[in-house]
This record gives structure tokens, sequence and C-alpha cells, in this order.
């Protein structure tokens, strides 16, 4: 079984973002494997050690070197980094035509990604660029048979979900526990091959894939204002939450 | 070659596999662990399947041979969560596992080494005395010869890993009348009849990290234990010291960074005289002389790494690192300590933790006043480089 992992790297979940002349500060910010995507990857490789096959890792634009080592260090086979000029100012749109383009360039069985790559629109795009059935936000997945099976959380319960494959799958928090790369796995990764593949490469052209999303402008969330705290008996402090909720927060 | 500064980028992906595992694996539980002064077994296994402990060790002999600087910044990774768990880096490859692989013959290095890097086996190494600690050559434990065999007498004192040990190296007097001339190594089996061991519990630091007292009486131990030759116990000792003391600065480098980073935070957290205490110049200044004393004592510990990986002389330059780390990490407590004031003086944060466990670089694998006598004998032309 072949499979294809989308990946891309993101900020710390530690790190503080900051806006700097209308755009967000890279500089100084750590960069991290998407943590959901690492549960992808993970997933590939327990499909793999159990059906055989090759996983390869799929990322556009090249702001991924660290999580690319990571994923193969962890035992995927080999990569494909797509960098072009013309992907700097994409959107999910743009990322997700390439990244289409180049799965297509390898036999496959199965893709798998993050549940929230691209504003969680990347990886549902590039099953519509495929043509594909897509499960979102998946908690446990069984192939078998030709069929893919999983398990996705919903308000209240869950919701199993059959498709054929080849099928995207996006992983969500729970669906496995990401190993740790070994030292043996990091000697090995410097090895694997990463193929680099330019837009000319995939047939696209610039125009193909430029934006249909232009962003206007960056503002951080409004800082959460103080809590209040109602006192008095219960009666009367239920009464005056009532009046605030209505009169105050528009709430009821 | 030029200074480089910059790590590989495969030590920088091993820096972050040893940071991310010790902050999500050992980190959970640590304060826990530690104060029911628990040996987590379990912990040393998951090191040894990602191949924590294979760095200095030879592919044929199940390592990796991502080297000493690898192996420095591993433990000081895991130190820097819990100094307890950086001792097995020095109980199974550095001490035991450099020992045989230099002097061992390829039957001692097949039945020990692949166990010492995947975590079957756990190691330790027998020096110390009741009456015997800095003088090494004052030790009194005596290994005499019996037809096909050695009957082992004596006391080992302090000895890491006592209590959970399957092997070890054991220094003792094959021939007491030569002096350190008669001094001879060998490799045990802790199974052998005649071998008690006491664990030592009462002990200011390091409390998830089991050590004990070993006591050999007319224990025998096979001709086939012995370790390199007879007479060369006190040379193979002090080559098995110098590849220890690189293990254990390594682990006081974690610590003295724990102490900073503690420190950093809370620091801009604490609020007196309504600013945060970083703020007060004094505080300010306690930080400033930690930051560059764990970056200095930094550079010491992998330049003796540096040296070892490339078989250069490195005996005084590890004595530097030791030396410097002992003291920085202890002022590093110290100055956390003043920081976190009263809080820290409680149980409630690590910095108490980390005040009892940095005491022990000023003392273990040779105290800073021997590792002074090493670095000044050496600068005054009284003892030869090697």
């Amino acid at each position: 079984m072949n499979i294809a992992v989308l990946l891309k790297q993101t900020f710390d979940t530690e790190a503080k973002i900051e806006i700097a002349g209308g755009a967000i500060n890279k500089k100084g910010v750590g960069l991290i494997i998407n943590p959901y995507d690492e549960y992808a990857v993970e997933e590939a490789l327990k499909l793999k050690e159990k059906n055989g096959g090759e996983v390869t890792i799929i990322s556009a634009g090249a702001d991924t070197p660290d999580a690319m080592r990571q994923a193969l260090a962890m035992g995927a086979d080999k990569a494909i980094s797509v960098e072009d000029p013309a992907l700097a100012g994409g959107d999910e749109y743009t990322t997700a035509v390439v990244l289409a383009k180049a799965v297509s360039t390898i036999p496959y069985d199965l893709v798998l990604a993050g549940w929230r790559e691209g504003s969680a629109q990347v990886a549902v795009r590039v099953a519509e660029e495929l043509g594909l059935p897509h499960i979102n936000v998946v908690t446990k997945l069984d192939i078998d048979g030709g069929k893919a099976t999983a398990t996705r959380d919903i308000e209240g319960g869950n919701e199993i979900v059959e498709v054929p494959v080849p099928a995207v799958i996006t992983a969500q928090k729970g669906l496995n526990e990401p190993r740790y790369p070994s030292m043996k796995g990091i000697m090995q990764a410097k090895k694997k091959p990463i193929q680099k593949l330019s837009l000319g490469d995939l047939g696209l052209s610039a125009d193909q894939v430029a934006a249909k999303v232009k962003v206007q402008s960056y503002f951080l969330p409004s800082a959460k204002a103080a809590g209040k705290i109602i006192g008095g008996e219960a009666p009367q402090a239920a009464a005056e939450l009532a009046r605030l909720l209505r009169e105050e927060a528009n709430a009821i | 070659m030029t200074i480089n500064f910059d790590l590989t980028e495969e030590l920088q992906d091993i820096r972050k596999v040893a940071r991310d595992f010790a902050v999500k694996e050992i980190q959970p539980t640590v304060d826990e662990d530690d104060k029911a002064h628990r040996f987590r077994r379990d912990l040393v296994q998951k090191m040894a399947d990602l191949g924590f402990f294979g760095c200095v060790i030879p592919e044929e002999y199940g390592g990796n041979e991502m080297g000493w600087l690898a192996a420095t910044i591993i433990a000081e990774e895991i130190s820097r969560v819990h100094a307890s768990l950086r001792l097995p880096f020095n109980m199974n490859p550095n001490g035991p596992g450099c020992t045989i692989l230099r002097y061992g013959t390829e039957e001692q290095k097949i039945k020990y080494l692949p166990g010492l890097v995947d975590g079957s086996l756990l190691g330790m190494f027998a020096i110390t005395e009741p009456d015997s600690g800095s003088d090494v050559g004052s030790m009194r434990t005596k290994a005499i010869k019996d037809g096909d065999s050695y009957i082992v007498n004596g006391n080992k004192m302090w000895i890491s890993n006592a209590t959970v040990c399957d092997m070890g190296l054991l220094y003792a007097y094959t021939d007491p009348a030569k002096k350190i001339k008669g001094m001879t190594a060998f490799v045990i089996d802790m199974n052998t009849p005649g071998i008690t061991i006491e664990p030592i519990t009462d002990k200011l630091g390091t409390w998830g990290a089991p050590v004990g007292s070993i006591t050999f009486e007319n224990c025998r131990i096979p001709a086939s234990a012995l370790l390199g030759q007879e007479g060369q116990g006190f040379k193979i000792c002090m080559e098995q010291l110098n590849d220890t003391r690189l293990g254990c600065q390594a682990g006081g480098l974690g610590l003295a960074q724990a102490c900073l980073d503690a420190a950093l935070k809370y620091a801009n957290e604490r609020q007196q005289f309504g600013v945060p205490i970083g703020k007060f110049q004094m505080v300010t200044d306690m930080i400033a002389q930690m930051a560059t004393e764990v970056d200095a004592a930094r550079f010491l510990v992998y330049r003796a790494a540096f040296l070892k990986d490339r078989g250069r002389p490195c005996t005084m330059e590890t004595s530097m690192g030791k030396y410097y780390v002992g003291e920085v990490v202890n002022k590093c407590a110290d100055y956390a300590m003043k920081i976190y004031g009263s809080y820290g003086y409680s149980e409630e944060y690590p910095v108490a933790r980390y005040y009892r466990d940095a005491k022990s670089y000023q003392i273990v694998e040779g105290t800073s006043n021997i590792q002074k006598l090493i670095i000044g004998e050496t600068m005054l032309g009284y003892r030869k480089r090697i």
C-alpha cells in the first residue's frame, strides 16, 4: 500500500504571534511539524508496517526542511518538495492544486494529512482536485478490502464513515501516538531521497495556481476582558445575571 | 577548519528528539518519581529503544556511532528535566560499554555490549570504597587468583545502579604488593554467588537514581571476567573516568540550564513593587551571570566531546568541563533559589530538587579538587597530556 502524506511546517504552538508592517512577523519564530500532520505520518507508517508499500511525504513551498527530515527520520521512505518562487503569494487553492499534481506523480492508494492543514481546507481541496472521496477529522482508521472505514468525532458522539480507496483522510488528535524518531532513523533520513520539483516540472504555470484569495489585513484577537463575579444571595445574583446577559451581553 | 558554533542538522535533530522525549515522557511525573525515590526502569528502556545508549558504541555491537557530542547533547537534555535519569548513560554505554570496547575480548564484547545499548542489561562500575574515594589506589578489595578463577573479597560503596544492575566493572587488587601496578579490572555478572547489595537511601539528592554498597565475600569469578591484563586496572580505571566524567558533566550542564530556564520564567512572572522582579537590577545581574556561565560551561563540555570524538588528548579538557560545570550548576541552583525566594524553598516548584541534585556534580567522577589537580598539574608540566 503506497501512501502520500501531505506535510507542512507551522509556528511552534508556544510561539508569540506578532504583527509588524501589516504582516505576521516570522523572525525568530520556531517552526515545527504541524502537529496534526504528525498523526498523519504516524498512521501512514503503521499502515506501511502492516501492509507494506511506501510512504511519500509531499509538501509545497520551501519552508519545510525540518518537518520533512523529521518525517523521514520517523520512517517515511522519500519526500517530494515543490519549490517555486510563484508559490510565495499563494493561498489554499494554490497549495491544493500543487499538492494534487505532486501526488499524481507517484502511485498511491491513500492520501493522509492533518485536518488543520491550510485553514482546514487544503486536504479537502486536494481530494476535489484528484476526484477522490475524503473523510475529515478522523480518530480511528481501518483499511481493508479496498475500503477505508473511519471514525470521526461529531457533536455528542461518533460517526463511522466508509469510502472506497484511494481516498483522502485527515487526522485528528487521538488517531494515534506519534513515535519519536530514533537515532537510527535520524541517521537513515540523511540518505533518503528528497525530490525537488518546480511548477514547470508538474506541468503547471504561475497563472494556473494564482491565489483566489487576497489578504487585506491582519489583526490580533482582542485581549480577553476580565470576568465579572456577581455577589449576593443566589436568587438576586441569578436575576442580576439574567439582566446582564440580556442588557449588556445581548446574549438572551 | 574555522570555528563553527552551529550544530549539524543531525545533532539538532538529536537534541530535538531528546528534548521532546524528556518533556513528554519524563516531565509529567518527574516530581512524583523523585519524591518517591523511584527508579523508572521503563523510561530507561524507552531511551534505549530510541538508541540513546548507542552513540559511542559501534554498529556491529548494536550501537549507532553518532559519537560523544551526540551522547553529550542527549544526556544534557534528559538531565535538564530529571538529573537522576542522566545516570544510565554512564552506567551503560559510557562506563562499562566503552571500557569493554577498549579492553574486552571479542567474547566479552558480544556478551555485554548489545545488552548495554538495547537496555536489556543495566550496568555499574565499582571503584569507590568506604575508605577509598579520591585516593583510588588505596582501595582494599582483593581478587586473588585461585586456579581458573579469582576469589574476590571487599566492600564497594556509593555504587550507582548497585541495586538494579545486571553486570558491571569491578576494580580490585590482584597483587597488592605491587601497589597500583597490582590493580586489575574485571567485568562481572551480579548474580554471582558471594555478592551482597545494600541500598543507600538516605542521600541529599538524585533521588531517582539508585545507589548502594556492594560486598564481596569469597565471591568466585571466572578468569574469563578479567578485563585487559592483570595489573592494568589503574590505567583502565583512569581511562574509564575520563569517559564517565564527560557523561557526568553533560548532566550537570543540563541541570544548570534547567536552573536558568526556571529563573527566567519566574523573574518574568513574579511581581513585586508593581513590576516583574526581573526588572530589579540585582535579579537582572543574577540572570546575566547564570546565562553567561551556562554558555561558557556548554562550550567547555562540547569541546571535550569534540576532542574525544576525534580521538585527541582530552583528559585536561574533560577535567576543565567537569570542574567548571560542577561550580556553575551549584551557583545556578543557588541563584535560582534566591530568585524564587520562599517558593524555591518549598517543594511546590522544581528549584528545590535542582538545588539538591546540583551538589553531586562537585563530588562524583572525581571531586572539583581532583579536577583542579589534573588541570593544574598538566599545565605545570607535572602530568603528561593524554
